[in-house]
């Protein structure tokens, strides 16, 4: 059964600079994602992923085609992971998870989550004095609490550190594999999107299209083994050499 | 330690200070030795019966309550304002050439157009006020509307986060400073025109007291309400300013 079926037939920017010349962002995208699959949407910069994921938020509706998640579009509830943090500096760790909830946040869950990402300790703090890799997974935690029909991730691992990523990247993953979602996740990583999908989704430079849409087939419980990793990178690769000539 | 000896040694600076400019007052007073410029002693004994007899605090309290009105209207339509111009361009590109020239009317002009249109009335000296601070606060808060952070926007939309929402928990935040600031400039102007508008137009309040005292040549007088006033400026700085700023800024690294 699917989840979400994505069907774009045209996006097209009117780009703000003084030519006014239209820009096609994307042309006729079909993607349909299964309960509880994650997948991973590979490309180059610029080829419109983020406006993507935008589209699906509900924070871009100018375009032609439809985007259906679960049985109803517009009252789905998404838990969206930004390429920056985007925490409210005013409000603390717990006030930030808590102030997304429509009725009484859950105490006991966000306790756990708060404890499964490790930021227990730091709840009372103001995000601004907390490391970007902390503030990362505040932003992951706030996505999951509300236990969403999607949750969208945009390049969340971006301009960390290699630990720190690798860090990040093992908690949302147990995270995840804890409490099953739907997962649209952007990345430009190889490595990182074949640790973490279930399907790994290549699109083209802009307009935009998909490429190619490959099953990784490796284990879940082998996905901190970075052998396996590599393995199934360089058959990708060798498989599939149009896929470098985009990353 | 150290911010120990530092605080102390701040308010002795105070103190001197403050000693030091009522020394000079003092030396000037006994070298020019006229009635225009009585000693601090007089000032202060003068202050103590006009307390006493109530006339102070009423008149005090009449121009405060002016202000808190005039104040108010001039807050809550500056931010409305203010906001629809910051969220709309073609709204913004059209009034902007209004409030520029709001902006450059002089307040006496306002104030005496105020009276002559709609009478030596109260509703025409609060509406004098509210004009004279309304562009203010309307070009305060229309920059704060335009640096608000679109990522967090972004945040609240994608969460459905309602209006009401949106305002407490994303938007007003962000608007706080400016609105702190509008507060400020305001308060400042406020007190200064209102003491024109009642100077022109009304039989009470400090502006018309002030005025008798012209009249009557009554430094001393002049002086004990002048003190009054400069002591309640300083009174709403330090117990509502300073602690609306600490508790909305405790977040800031």
């Amino acid at each position: 059964m699917n989840d979400i079926t994505i069907s774009i037939q045209d996006k097209t920017y009117r780009s703000k600079h003084i030519d006014d010349r239209q820009h096609q962002a994307i042309a006729d995208l079909q993607l349909s994602v299964g309960r509880n699959e994650f997948v991973c949407l590979l490309g180059p910069s610029g080829c419109g992923k983020t406006t993507l994921l935008n589209m699906i938020a509900g924070l871009d509706s100018h375009y032609q085609g439809q985007i259906r998640i679960g049985s109803q579009a517009a009252t789905a509830k998404i838990g969206y992971v930004f390429q920056n943090p985007r925490l409210l500096p005013w409000y603390t760790v717990r006030q930030n998870i808590e102030v997304v909830f429509k009725q009484t946040p859950p105490a006991a869950l966000i306790d756990s989550l708060l404890a499964d990402m490790q930021l227990s300790d730091v709840q009372q703090v103001y995000p601004e004095r907390l490391s970007l890799g902390m503030q990362r997974r505040v932003a992951i935690i706030r996505a999951f609490a509300i236990n969403p029909d999607i949750l969208l991730m945009d390049e969340p691992f971006v301009s960390l550190d290699a630990p720190s990523a690798r860090q990040v990247r093992n908690l949302l993953y147990s995270l995840w594999q804890q409490r099953p979602h739907t997962v649209l996740f952007v990345s430009h990583d190889l490595r990182e999107a074949i640790a973490l999908a279930d399907r790994l989704i290549f699109l083209s430079p802009p307009p935009m299209r998909i490429i190619s849409d490959i099953p990784v087939n490796i284990p879940r419980d082998l996905r901190n083994d970075e052998t396996q990793i590599e393995a199934f990178r360089e058959r990708l690769l060798s498989q599939h050499p149009a896929i470098n000539g985009l990353l | 330690m150290l911010t120990g000896t530092f605080k102390l040694s701040h308010s002795a600076v105070t103190l001197l200070s403050l000693l030091v400019l009522l020394g000079i007052w003092q030396l000037a007073a006994s070298l020019i030795d006229s009635h225009t410029l009585p000693y601090p002693v007089r000032v202060a004994e003068v202050f103590w019966q006009v307390t006493r007899s109530g006339e102070l605090p009423y008149h005090l309290g009449v121009t405060l309550l002016r202000l808190l009105v005039s104040f108010s209207i001039a807050m809550v339509l500056g931010c409305a304002i203010g906001v629809a111009l910051g969220k709309n361009k073609a709204l913004d590109a059209f009034f902007d050439h209004w409030l520029v020239i709001f902006l450059n009317i002089p307040a006496l002009v306002t104030i005496i157009l105020c009276y002559v249109w709609f009478g030596l009335a109260e509703s025409a000296a609060i509406l004098a006020v509210v004009i004279n601070k309304l562009p203010n606060v309307i070009v305060t808060i229309r920059e704060g509307t335009r640096a608000l952070d679109k990522d967090l926007l972004e945040m609240a939309e994608s969460y459905r986060f309602d209006r009401k929402k949106t305002f407490f928990h994303v938007i007003w935040p962000q608007l706080h400073p400016f609105v702190m600031a509008a507060t400020r400039s305001g308060l400042a102007l406020i007190w200064k025109i209102i003491l024109v508008v009642e100077l022109l137009g009304r039989s009470n309040g400090m502006g018309y007291q002030l005025h008798l005292f012209f009249q009557l040549f009554d430094v001393a007088s002049l002086l004990a309400y002048t003190f009054a006033f400069v002591a309640v400026i300083q009174l709403i700085e330090w117990l509502l300013l300073r602690p609306l700023d600490r508790k909305a800024l405790r977040w800031r690294r």
